[in-house]
């Protein structure tokens, strides 16, 4: 019975939201994105960091197949906005998972729990919203060492808060909804009403907010890096490369223009994205 | 409205005062130390410079040193800038950042207000589909991509503007730095504006005063206008983290020697102690700046104040 609901949900949903040409537009625009960020590279006879010391600098040109042009350093454009656009991706997706994990547990735990529990959690979540994340992260950057890896958890670790309100607010009011007293009254102790009862139900504003999240990451990614506290060379990620491409505009304009176009497009794709699975998981709400 | 702007303000220092003891228990608790250079100092310097900036002692010490430090004003030294303390940084670079940030705001204003009621009265027509879609790039485009653009164009190209630098009193300075970081600010603006604007306009009491014979320009300026700018009031605060934030990409960009500038060297140099007075100046510019936001909503909204029954 439960599982026939869902899926009439979840189809319904994809019907609207393929319905929706902004949306629709932008997920196959992502899905093209992602394949040739996937594929793309190995198509270049040039790897990431490979110098090609007779073009350096060198604007577009496709007898060389240098096909987006080259930086400084005589490195391939494309191959390198690719690989930037890989790590910006990847790091989003676990960032935005780990934000994902954290907002959801602390979230469907305080709305569960109420009374006293709730107040403290929610009020420590408003405390470190006083600070625009990004204060957070830096101070987490300069507290451990630089790494990807690392770099993510931070900006995760930092992004879970309106997630966990989010949260919060849908467990709140589903807490006393019948399924949930039947799972009580069925024995259920309160971690498994809370990660096998409740959290499944509220998935919908979930899976919006954390579409919405992910351009956010990226943009919080590439803020970093271009700043120098991100990524470092010589790994690539769309916020170094305009920041190489920022110092070079007057002569190579086409340095910034690669990754700025590629970092706007991806953005972009994932706001329509956002916006149309909002209004087809939940027309009435938003 | 006194009581209630005092209460709230009491209740920002347990929030100031939680975020300074997690910024020093991170930074503190964190592996490695100010001194680790890539030649390692002999260890009797070493103690000898932990000694004198205090390391040597418990946290819970350093700890209650480092408050009683900042309730007098006094935010330690800078580990890097050795010739400067944190205080001196702060004060040569909040005057630069608040010029920035309140033009920028300002800016937000002046020009998102009265876009969004032009689009919302030119409805689904060619004015309100190019003022949207402008909208929707200046949201989308990071400042990171916009600044340097900006610079290009209007610093380089065409000459009009300084590309970098900062003379106090010159106000061509902070033209381009202050409209790039407002830009995504007057976007949003606009926004909000036209959504609440074309609700506002379709609402009882504006037919009300066109069927009193209200002038057109007063009907929308002064009776629709109002009424629909609650959401832009709330929505002030939000943009207030966001021209924070932004200011770090601007200011190094632009050059100029403001907090944003400190905060970034200090984080690429990790010189703690900076990293630290910056983000606590930064947390108490954003919670005054919420608290006066909420104070012009209760303001402008009396069914918000407190004490108001209705």
């Amino acid at each position: 019975m439960r599982a026939a609901a869902q899926r009439g949900l979840w189809s319904d949903a994809l019907r609207r939201l393929l319905a929706n040409r902004a949306a629709a537009t932008s997920l196959l625009g992502l899905a093209l994105l992602a394949g040739i960020a996937i594929v793309g590279p190995g198509l270049s006879p040039y790897a990431p960091d490979q110098l090609d010391w007779s073009m350096m600098g060198s604007p577009p040109d496709w007898a060389s197949r240098h096909w987006l042009g080259t930086d400084r350093l005589g490195r391939d454009l494309y191959v390198r906005t690719l690989h930037g656009a890989r790590v910006s991706l990847a790091i989003a997706l676990l960032a935005t998972l780990v934000s994902l994990l954290i907002g959801v547990t602390w979230g469907a735990i305080a709305g569960y729990a109420g009374g006293r529990i709730d107040e403290v959690m929610m009020r420590f979540v408003d405390v470190l919203y006083a600070l625009p994340n990004i204060f957070f992260v830096i101070i987490l950057t300069v507290v451990f060492e630089r790494s990807p890896m690392l770099l993510f958890l931070a900006i995760g670790a930092v992004g879970w808060l309106t997630m966990a309100r989010v949260v919060r607010g849908q467990a709140l009011s589903l807490r006393h909804r019948e399924f949930v007293e039947a799972a009580v009254s069925c024995g259920a102790g309160p971690g498994r009403v809370v990660f096998r009862h409740l959290v499944p139900n509220l998935l919908g504003p979930v899976v919006v907010y954390a579409t919405l999240m992910i351009p956010q990451m990226i943009l919080i990614e590439s803020f970093l890096s271009f700043l120098g506290i991100g990524i470092q060379e010589p790994l690539a990620s769309l916020g170094n490369l305009i920041s190489d491409g920022a110092a070079e505009m007057e002569s190579a304009p086409w340095i910034l223009a690669v990754p700025a176009t590629c970092l706007v497009l991806i953005v972009f794709c994932f706001n329509f994205l956002g916006d149309g699975l909002r209004d087809a998981l939940d027309p009435r709400e938003y | 409205m006194v009581g209630y702007a005092l209460k709230r303000l009491l209740g920002a220092i347990p929030t100031l005062a939680v975020i300074v003891v997690v910024t020093f228990l991170l930074v503190r608790l964190a592996p490695g130390g100010p001194f680790d250079e890539e030649q390692p100092l002999p260890p009797e310097i070493r103690a000898n410079l932990e000694a004198a900036y205090g390391l040597d002692q418990p946290l819970t010490v350093q700890l209650a040193r480092y408050v009683r430090g900042l309730l007098r004003g006094d935010f330690g030294p800078s580990f890097k800038f050795k010739d400067f303390s944190v205080t001196e940084l702060i004060a040569t670079g909040l005057p630069v950042s608040l010029t920035l940030g309140s033009v920028a705001m300002l800016l937000a204003v002046l020009l998102g207000v009265p876009l969004g009621v032009v689009s919302a009265l030119r409805h689904n027509r060619p004015t309100d589909h190019l003022v949207m879609g402008l909208a929707v790039l200046g949201i989308a485009v990071p400042v990171f991509v916009v600044a340097p653009l900006a610079a290009l164009v209007f610093g380089i190209y065409l000459d009009w503007l300084p590309v970098a630098g900062w003379t106090p009193g010159e106000w061509r300075d902070i033209v381009l730095p202050a409209t790039t970081l407002g830009l995504p600010v007057i976007a949003y603006v606009a926004r909000l504006t036209r959504g609440s604007m074309l609700e506002s306009l379709r609402s009882p009491f504006v037919r009300a005063a066109c069927a009193r014979g209200v002038p057109r320009t007063r009907r929308i300026w002064l009776h629709a206008l109002p009424a629909a700018l609650a959401p832009v009031v709330s929505y002030l605060g939000p943009a207030a983290a966001a021209v924070l934030t932004g200011s770090l990409v601007v200011e190094t960009i632009f050059g100029l020697p403001g907090l944003g500038r400190y905060l970034v060297q200090g984080a690429l140099n990790r010189d703690y102690t900076l990293v630290m007075g910056m983000v606590i100046v930064y947390a108490a510019m954003m919670i005054l700046l919420n608290l006066l936001v909420d104070i012009a909503y209760a303001w402008l909204d009396p069914r918000v104040r407190p004490g108001t029954r209705h």
